[in-house]
């Protein structure tokens, strides 16, 4: 009889020693991102902004007195792919909480298993509306489609002086139907009109169909709110059909390849997006120091300042709550007021939405500058 | 009535493009009877190789762009070769479906050895060619499309030439009306099948040159959709016959483009296949295909 209780001792010794370093072990941050692929821009440049905040974190001790470990999946830019990383990172890499997506889609397939999990989210660049409407573990870092749309119409109306704008929007992008719409909206209620509307797919090359009707209805701006890859093949052959005007697009423009692929067609467009890093604000300035020390000179896109501030965003409800994951992390993030980071001040709503003003930056001589800020 | 004339231009250069890769379908198709699936890959090849090579040579001249343009033809022509002499004579004489699942095995393996060697992302094609838009009363042309225009059309004509003019060519015609009696005659069929292979993959590497020239990012699964397309154009025009590629590719190419610049753009590859099942209803054999009995 002496047997058992020495039995049962071990094992409860053994259990204590399982537990312990999972409880004191690093805190396990997750990330999925089409590293590769055509949205593969938007990912890598994620993933340096957030693993410049991860080591700079680490640097000063943690969170909680324990090093972050950042483990990342590549989707390929593929659909379906998001949802399969994210599985495999929460039931085998056990990541507390999780990073996500740029493009809106991914984070949809995302977002319901994180859900399910009680693993929170935070979504870098995915602005539409319904991606934070999934559950309350669902939040976002950025600003959303609706928001976006506002300030379009209303850079298009005042800034441009536009009467008459065309759309071309990407029908199977969320992102880009959910922008459209309201830009639609807002334009024609400033007293605009919308003067032609067509359609492409995502992948697709030749624009030229839709281009040469555009052109029929005389618009004096074009709105082409999809993606960079499509943006830059459009302003192209816009060019070619003599179409000189200026061309618009929302933070899916953003990508060094948007010049690189469009070169001088792409010249006198305009987009918003988060964060310039021209702006002067010697927050801004500083973390632009600092990325481009980590990362070989290379300038900072809007998606890498976002990555960072979700790092930050994050560590802050962690040290706020005690919480690494879980319904308290999940209320200590929705609690977050006024966070001041590199793209400004983030606010979550009710909605789990950032809460921050937009930049329009204007094209010029293969560069994207600041042009000016726009609250709708 | 000029967005009309526009549209057809746009339509046309589409058209040409798909008309160059169908070619190569419906010459291999001639001659062995089955569907090369690699041949949209050889497309994406040649379309690479325009890539390397053009940083070789000033960007905007001429000669430089007619010897990108040669190097892409000249590469894809070998590399056809080689497919055909690796992966599909072992296999002559055994039934089509084995060359044809070979046919897809190549296919993917170009595609997937592609994402390897240039990576996965997105590259941008370099200007080769001078590039200048003119204009005629409404009507827009851009230098790329009548080059498109022009250079499938000589192509075309060449082949015609070839084909029909030349002692290769009549070897080819030999060997697509039968293998057999074509031997028989003292005809070479294995040069004659390496001649057509590299025949139309050199056309194939043309047509990856005109496209990335219009569509300037490339990536390595770049020839799934236009190869379809080109697919159907051969079947279109009816497969093995030279003139219907060319005439099935320029059709699918302006339809397509109708389509897209109407409000039904989202489904213009719907609609560009639907008429395509509508014409094969009528037509089993395609626009000038030769309906042929198969003998029991």
């Amino acid at each position: 009889m002496i047997r058992l209780p020495r039995l049962l001792t071990t094992a409860l010794a053994l259990l204590a020693a399982c537990a312990a370093p999972a409880a004191e072990g690093p805190i396990k941050i997750g990330h999925y991102a089409s590293l590769t692929g055509k949205d593969a821009a938007f990912g890598v440049a994620t993933r340096k902004g957030v693993l410049l905040a991860v080591e700079e974190i680490n640097a000063r001790g943690g969170v909680l007195g324990r090093p972050l470990e950042y483990l990342v999946e590549d989707m390929q830019s593929k659909p379906g792919e998001a949802a399969t990383v994210v599985k495999k990172l929460i039931s085998r890499d056990k990541v507390g909480v999780m990073i996500g997506a740029n493009a809106s889609a991914n984070s949809l397939e995302a977002a319901p298993i994180c859900q399910n999990a009680k693993v929170p989210m935070m979504a870098i660049s995915s602005t539409n509306p319904r991606v934070t409407q999934i559950g309350d573990y669902i939040f976002r870092i950025c600003f959303i489609d609706p928001f976006q749309g506002a300030v379009l119409a209303k850079f298009a109306r005042t800034s441009l002086r536009a009467q008459r704008v065309a759309l071309l929007t990407s029908t199977n992008s969320p992102y880009s139907v959910g922008l459209s719409a309201v830009l639609r909206e807002r334009f024609t209620a400033l007293g605009g009109e919308i003067v032609a509307e067509q359609k492409f797919a995502e992948g697709d090359k030749d624009f030229r169909a839709q281009l040469t009707a555009i052109r029929a209805a005389r618009p004096e701006v074009i709105a082409a709110t999809g993606f960079y890859s499509e943006a830059a093949l459009i302003c192209i052959q816009a060019r070619s059909l003599g179409l000189t005007g200026p061309i618009i697009g929302g933070d899916g423009w953003e990508a060094p390849q948007l010049t690189e692929l469009g070169g001088k067609a792409v010249e006198g467009t305009y987009y918003c997006t988060y964060f310039s890093a021209d702006n002067n604000a010697p927050e801004v300035q500083s973390f632009v120091r600092r990325y481009q020390v980590r990362w070989s000179n290379e300038r900072p896109e809007g998606v890498s300042a976002l990555g960072y501030d979700a790092v930050h965003v994050i560590a802050a409800a962690m040290e706020r709550s005690g919480a690494t994951t879980g319904p308290a992390l999940r209320d200590a993030l929705a609690a977050t007021r006024n966070h001041a980071g590199v793209t400004g001040q983030t606010t979550i709503d009710r909605q789990r939405n950032s809460e921050k003003a937009a930049v329009m930056l204007a094209v010029k001589n293969g560069r994207a500058e600041f042009f000016e800020t726009v609250t709708p | 009535m000029s967005e009309f004339l526009q549209q057809l231009l746009n339509g046309l250069s589409l058209g040409a493009i798909y008309a160059l890769i169908a070619l190569g379908y419906t010459m291999v198709y001639g001659v062995l009877r089955f569907i090369n699936f690699a041949h949209a890959d050889v497309f994406m090849v040649g379309s690479f190789i325009g890539y390397y090579a053009g940083k070789l040579v000033p960007e905007g001249t001429l000669w430089g762009g007619f010897s990108v343009l040669l190097a892409a033809m000249l590469g894809c022509a070998l590399l056809g070769m080689s497919i055909e002499r690796l992966a599909y004579r072992p296999l002559r004489g055994s039934p089509t479906l084995n060359v044809l699942i070979t046919a897809i095995g190549v296919s993917l393996l170009l595609e997937y050895s592609g994402q390897v060697f240039f990576g996965a992302a997105p590259r941008t094609f370099p200007p080769i060619f001078p590039s200048q838009n003119f204009q005629f009363g409404s009507l827009t042309l851009s230098s790329n499309q009548i080059a498109v225009i022009v250079v499938a059309a000589l192509l075309m004509l060449a082949l015609q030439f070839i084909v029909h003019r030349t002692k290769i060519g009549t070897a080819m015609r030999a060997v697509s009306l039968n293998p057999r009696a074509a031997q028989l005659v003292g005809i070479n069929n294995d040069v004659v099948i390496s001649f057509t292979f590299g025949l139309g993959s050199a056309l194939a590497g043309a047509g990856g040159i005109l496209y990335a020239m219009n569509y300037p990012s490339i990536d390595p699964l770049m020839g799934v959709m236009p190869g379809l397309k080109a697919f159907v154009a051969a079947i279109l025009g009816g497969i093995g016959n030279i003139r219907g590629a060319a005439l099935g590719g320029l059709l699918l190419g302006t339809v397509e483009t109708f389509v897209s610049g109407s409000q039904w753009s989202t489904y213009k590859d719907a609609i560009a296949f639907g008429i395509l099942i509508i014409i094969l209803l009528f037509r089993p054999a395609g626009l000038l295909g030769k309906f042929t009995v198969e003998k029991v």
